[in-house]
């Protein structure tokens, strides 16, 4: 279980996140909705320490982050994948190293043993023999399925993920948010994932919260995010067409 | 200006810290040996060989009083390419081939994020980017200047021989006399202090770039035109230093 308490963050004089408590669970999709520039990223980055936050504290069941030291904080980073935005794959690496990294860094595995491992990997994320392509030679999807391997090699406790599936075709999304709450409640992890996709949301739900201007604005599951009378959220779930006639 | 200084000492204190794996270091430091040394070869050959010649053509052509041997030429040339010509130019060079390239890749690292991504890893970023770099420069830049060196007097003696100034015989001979293995220790000082610079101060530019791709050529130019400044501000304090 990981929990966010009264976290606040600031870039100079704009305010991006204020005040926001949230707590996610084990074994079950978390979602963060939110429009863009909602403050979904930067809310990622505090959590998982690569931002300083102003005030307020995060816990990884019971430790909390932002008072460790380089040390202890690795011991912790070890347990989390993170899957970037932009996907963020060493492009000095193809896919088969840019895997096998974590596994070389922390494990004492046999080169046979990670190469195992590696397939595996991929297998799961529905990617075969693509082993020696470069990351310049992957497909947007690609990019984020290999992304995604390389967050789940070390068998992560705690797994982040910023906007899974923007930029992927309809199909492609859908494979991708199964595959993560497949994993999810697989290996019992605790999973957060930054979305706007609607059908993410009705899809994976389990738990969401929405962002608006910086606030925890509203939190519920997939089911009541259908029914509920706030207006912002409203405004954001019901803005497209597809939608709206759904409604 | 203090900040920036004071942020490049941090991130040599993050880097020289021992690297989290030492298989994956060795693994990098062999990749660096060729980025950064076998790649400059060509160019190092290339510049020696001609400084070299000019150097020789020069010291001849303003030689012209009897009273003084010919074999001057090749003293005289020798003590320019040790002392001067091989560390400092080809440092220079270095610092524009190796400087942009370290600053850009580690410039692009930071704005696609993967260096966000080897700290959530629990990977130190700096020691695991800096430290392989910093480490085969200072180690293959003293072979690329004694290779420059004699590559420079080999130009020597082929000017000679081609414009008939001076004999290579008396090139030779002058080539050989009055020798101070100081001045070579002294070239090699410079070299590897030149090297720290270059592999430092590109790794900071490329570290601390903030937007985008035009940022990473910024970064890029930066670390070319400070570390050329730095090499050039050294130059002076070892010289002082050391030969006086
Ligand atoms: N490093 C930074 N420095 C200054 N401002 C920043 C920085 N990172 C983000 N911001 C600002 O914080 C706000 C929230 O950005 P964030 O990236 O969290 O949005 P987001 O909700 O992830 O949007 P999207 O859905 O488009 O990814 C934006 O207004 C952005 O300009
Ligand atoms: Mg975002």
């Amino acid at each position: 279980m990981i929990q966010a308490f009264n976290i606040s963050k600031s870039f100079g004089e704009s305010k991006i996140l204020n005040d926001v408590s949230l707590s996610f669970e084990k074994g079950k999709t978390n979602l963060i909705i939110g429009e863009s520039g909602s403050g979904k990223t930067v809310l990622m980055k505090c959590m998982v320490g690569l931002y300083d936050v102003n005030k307020g504290k995060v816990e990884y069941d019971g430790r909390n982050i932002s008072k460790m030291s380089f040390k202890e904080k690795r011991e912790i980073r070890k347990e989390l994948g993170m899957l970037f935005q932009g996907g963020a794959l060493f492009d000095s690496f193809n896919v088969e190293e840019n895997i096998m990294f974590p596994l070389s860094m922390f494990t004492k595995k046999s080169y046979e043993e990670k190469l195992e491992r590696v397939n595996f990997c991929l297998k799961r994320v529905n990617l075969e023999n693509v082993n020696n392509l470069l990351t310049s030679e992957l497909s947007g999807g690609m990019t984020k399925r290999v992304a995604i391997a390389r967050a789940i090699s070390l068998n992560p406790k705690y797994l982040f993920c910023d906007e899974p599936n923007s930029g992927l075709d309809p199909k492609t999304a859908d494979v991708i948010d199964e595959l993560i709450s497949e994993i999810t409640q697989e290996f019992q992890i605790t999973t957060i994932i930054n979305t706007h996709d609607m059908n993410s949301v009705l899809n994976i739900g389990d738990n969401i919260a929405f962002l608006y201007k910086g606030k925890l604005w509203w939190q519920g599951n997939k089911t009541e995010i259908l029914k509920t009378d706030n207006n912002e959220l409203n405004d954001f779930v019901f803005a497209t067409e597809l939608t709206k006639r759904l409604k | 200006m203090i900040k920036n200084i004071g942020r490049y000492v941090i991130l040599m204190l993050e880097t020289f810290r021992r690297p989290d794996k030492g298989s994956v270091f060795c693994k990098q430091l062999m990749r660096e040996f060729k980025d950064l040394g076998i790649d400059s070869l060509g160019i190092v050959a290339i510049i020696s060989v001609f400084m070299g010649a000019v150097v020789a053509i020069q010291t001849a052509y303003n030689i012209d009083s009897p009273l003084i041997p010919l074999s001057m030429v090749g003293f005289t040339t020798r003590q320019s390419i040790v002392l001067e010509f091989s560390p400092t130019i080809i440092s220079l060079i270095l610092a524009g081939k190796v400087g942009s390239r370290i600053a850009s890749e580690i410039g692009t690292m930071r704005i696609s994020e993967q260096i966000d991504a080897l700290r959530i890893m629990g990977v130190n970023p700096a020691s695991y980017l800096l430290l392989p770099k910093i480490t085969a420069a200072v180690i293959i830049n003293p072979v690329l200047i004694i290779i420059s060196i004699v590559i420079g007097l080999f130009g020597g003696w082929l000017a000679c021989l081609i414009t008939g100034m001076v004999t290579p015989t008396d090139y030779v001979v002058g080539l050989r006399g009055w020798f101070e293995a100081f001045t070579i220790f002294y070239a090699l000082i410079k070299t590897v202090v030149f090297a720290f610079i270059i592999t430092s101060v590109s790794g900071y530019m490329g570290y601390y770039t903030k937007g985008g791709s035009l940022e990473v050529g910024a970064s890029s130019t930066k670390a070319v035109v400070y570390s050329s400044i730095l090499i050039i501000l050294f130059n002076l304090i070892l010289t002082q230093m050391l030969l006086s």
